[in-house]
């Protein structure tokens, strides 16, 4: 705290000017309500209940023209959140690989991943998505002149379009099996560490993990059936009938959200383990441990407590990114919500205001989560 | 902490008052020497910037008129480029005195928006093009195609219910710009590309082949195109409006940019009342008495400007079809002025 005590002077002064801060809060909302009233421009929240009638390409929920406004934002919503969650968990794997790679020994590899992050982290975010969509993707061949591959999967300028699970009766033995051979693993794997830690003997549990996992699902499939079939995508008119796609918006943005922001990632994880002393390592290496070893257990442990806090910034970053959607037509929140609804009902103030609520609150809830992960990674560290 | 709160209340002050007083558009307009014009980021025939970035067309040309009949001067206008998704918004921020930008008048947006149509410079409707290759004739043969359309317009909607009432499934591929748009339908994305007609004759230019795409025949949608102004403004609505039937009468009355200054002289009573010889319209509308000729000396009459802009002398060559004169078979029809 900077400062130090306040005392009741001070006191007296924080408290008039959270109360100076809550008036003017007021007096924009009362004035911009009664400005709003006296133009005769709808405003409040009852529009969500309206019809919205107008429809979009990628749906996570089940959603049509007849739906409501407020079925659109939890539509944008949840697309948001889908390239938002695929993006941080590649930018994270792509990241981390970069770094190793940066700090590698060899120097092809260094040199390469050293490349990746000066090229890509200087390029303009909207100008890479632009150019995974209208340089790539938009190339790829028409829905009739696909690139098939086994006649089942088909690429082409639509999207990516992939066989649909269809359940079928031997499903629900199959997830029974399965999940008894989860149950049966995890048990094995508590009783292994029992063993190591109390009596001093290692176990080899892994050929049972697998004979487990394996075995139990190939058995109820024996007995009872497939658990599922696919759908197989044909063209039909314009495009593929059956199968899922993928759309290629989602892609172009998926894949530059995931590349920019891996190239930050790289260097926030290479600071973090340049962050530990060097003696580590060779202390490891001199037991016997190989170097991923000593890696994976002793130097990304401790350099977490320096990657965690600027990592967490790139998330954020890469969620809030996301709405740059807009440009290549990926129904993001800002898409569909922002755009098509503000325009067709014309209350810019509220859906503006609900679309900061919905950022700050996915920001906020990063955030939190990661704030979680860091104090319980603190806790294990000891420190 | 007086001196805080003070502060604050005089740096707030302008964002408080800032949507209150604009009750007197033709004022602020008059004071600024310029009038404030939300056009679109670029429609040949409708608004578009030259390559020496001077506006033209049909929507252009009403902000013209506008600016005539107040400054007679119709280069003081100054143009604001605003993408479908924003101009409510500007015309409701008061960043633009007029939006005269292809915006097509529905119950919603007159009467939820906070402001008000003018009246109809263009009547439009909704169409398809395709490209020629894929051999479709019809509307009712696009069951399962791929349809890329600018998002915040009625487009949306109607392209919903055309498809609903038809029972043919289609994908939606929203743009935010008519630019992004049509870059999207050029290369493939989408099998269809969907906006007003007259929109569809004049992006079709900008594609590197415009031979190889054709409109469909249906018109699927009423869109009547016109300027809108904020409500609250019964004066300034009255110019607007009345510039545009102005146009309208004059290419009814047969007076033309050429021969404004003879038909002046007209001793028949509705050219008089029209130029202000006789009475004082002009004045009683907030203008001149000579508003009349200021405005079509300025642009021409509707007729000329149409001829222009999207008509027989323009790239765009749209038949006149219902946007003639009542007269003649069309629905443009202005009331008497007198």
């Amino acid at each position: 705290m900077l400062g130090g005590k306040a005392g009741w002077n001070g006191i007296i002064l924080q408290i008039l000017f959270v109360a100076v801060l809550v008036w003017v809060g007021y007096e924009i909302v009362a004035n911009a309500r009664s400005n709003l009233a006296a133009q005769r421009i709808t405003s409040g929240f009852g529009f969500l209940n309206n019809t919205a009638g107008f429809d979009v390409n990628q749906t996570l929920i089940s959603y049509s023209g007849s739906d409501t406004y407020s079925r659109v934002l939890i539509v944008g919503v949840l697309n948001t959140l889908l390239v938002s969650v695929i993006g941080i968990v590649l930018a994270t794997i792509l990241g981390f690989l970069v770094a190793l790679g940066r700090l590698s020994p060899n120097a092809l590899l260094s040199r390469v991943s050293g490349a990746y992050v000066e090229l890509i982290r200087n390029l303009p975010l909207l100008f890479q998505i632009l150019f995974w969509y209208l340089a790539v993707l938009a190339a790829l061949p028409g829905p009739r002149q696909s690139i098939s591959l086994f006649s089942t999967f088909f690429l082409n300028n639509r999207g990516f379009i992939v066989p649909r699970p269809v359940e079928e009766p031997g499903l629900m033995p199959f997830l029974i099996a399965l999940g008894v051979a989860i149950v049966g693993s995890i048990g094995l794997h508590y009783y292994a560490r029992h063993e190591l830690f109390v009596r001093g003997h290692a176990m080899r549990i892994w050929p049972y993990v697998v004979g487990l996992l394996v075995g139990l699902p190939v058995v109820a499939i024996v007995v009872f059936g497939a658990p599922i079939a696919f759908e197989v995508p044909a063209l039909k008119g314009f495009n593929f009938a059956g199968g899922s796609r993928i759309i290629p918006e989602l892609v172009a943005l998926t894949l530059a959200l995931t590349m920019y922001t891996a190239s930050f990632i790289a260097e926030v994880v290479r600071a973090g383990i340049l962050s530990v002393h060097k003696g580590q390592m060779e202390a490891g290496l001199s037991l016997g441990l190989s170097r991923g070893t000593v890696l994976r257990l002793i130097v990304v442990p401790q350099a977490l407590r320096v990657i965690l806090p600027p990592l967490t910034n790139q998330y954020l970053n890469l969620t809030k990114n996301s709405s740059l959607a807009v440009a290549i037509g990926y129904p993001d929140l800002v898409s569909v919500f922002a755009g098509t609804t503000m325009s067709q009902t014309g209350q810019a103030i509220e859906i503006i205001g609900i679309t900061m609520g919905v950022y700050l609150a996915l920001s906020l809830i990063t955030s939190a989560m990661m704030s979680f992960y860091s104090w319980r990674l603190g806790k294990r560290l000891g420190a | 902490m007086k001196c805080v709160t003070l502060a604050l209340t005089l740096a707030l002050a302008p964002v408080l008052a800032s949507v209150g007083a604009q009750a007197e558009t033709l004022k602020t307009v008059k004071d600024r020497g310029m009038l404030a014009c939300g056009v679109s980021q670029g429609l040949p025939g409708f608004s578009s910037p030259d390559d020496k970035g001077n506006w033209t067309g049909l929507d252009v040309d009403v902000c013209r008129a506008i600016a005539a009949a107040i400054f007679n001067d119709p280069t003081k206008v100054k143009f604001v480029p605003l993408s479908a998704k924003d101009r409510f918004t500007a015309l409701q921020s008061g960043e633009v005195d007029v939006l005269s930008r292809n915006t097509t008048w529905t119950l919603s947006r007159d009467t939820s928006l906070g402001a008000n149509f003018a009246g109809v410079t263009y009547y439009d409707g909704q169409g398809f093009m395709v490209k020629k290759a894929l051999k479709v004739n019809s509307a009712l043969e696009l069951n399962s195609a791929s349809v890329c359309v600018q998002t915040g317009t009625t487009t949306e909607q109607n392209l919903a219910d055309y498809f609903k009432a038809n029972k043919m499934k289609y994908e939606v591929i929203a743009f935010a710009g008519a630019d992004e748009t049509v870059k999207a339908y050029e290369s493939g994305r989408c099998d269809v590309f969907t906006t007003d007609v007259s929109g569809l004759y004049a992006e079709r230019l900008k594609l590197s082949n415009p031979a190889d795409h054709v409109v469909l025949p249906e018109v699927i949608s009423k869109e009547p195109l016109g300027p809108m102004v904020r409500h609250g403004d019964d004066q300034w609505f009255d110019i607007v409006k009345w510039t545009l039937f102005g146009l309208i009468t004059a290419e009814e009355l047969g007076v033309t940019q050429a021969n404004a200054d003879e038909m002046a002289k007209s001793d028949k009573p509705e050219f008089k009342r029209a130029f202000g010889t006789d009475g004082n319209l002009g004045e009683q509308l907030g203008l001149t008495k000579d508003w009349f000729s200021r405005i079509v000396k300025a642009v021409g009459n509707y007729g000329e400007m149409y001829d222009r802009n999207v008509g027989a002398g323009s790239k765009l060559q749209i038949a006149r079809g219902l946007n003639q004169l009542w007269n003649k078979g069309g629905l443009q029809y202005a009331p008497p002025i007198r």
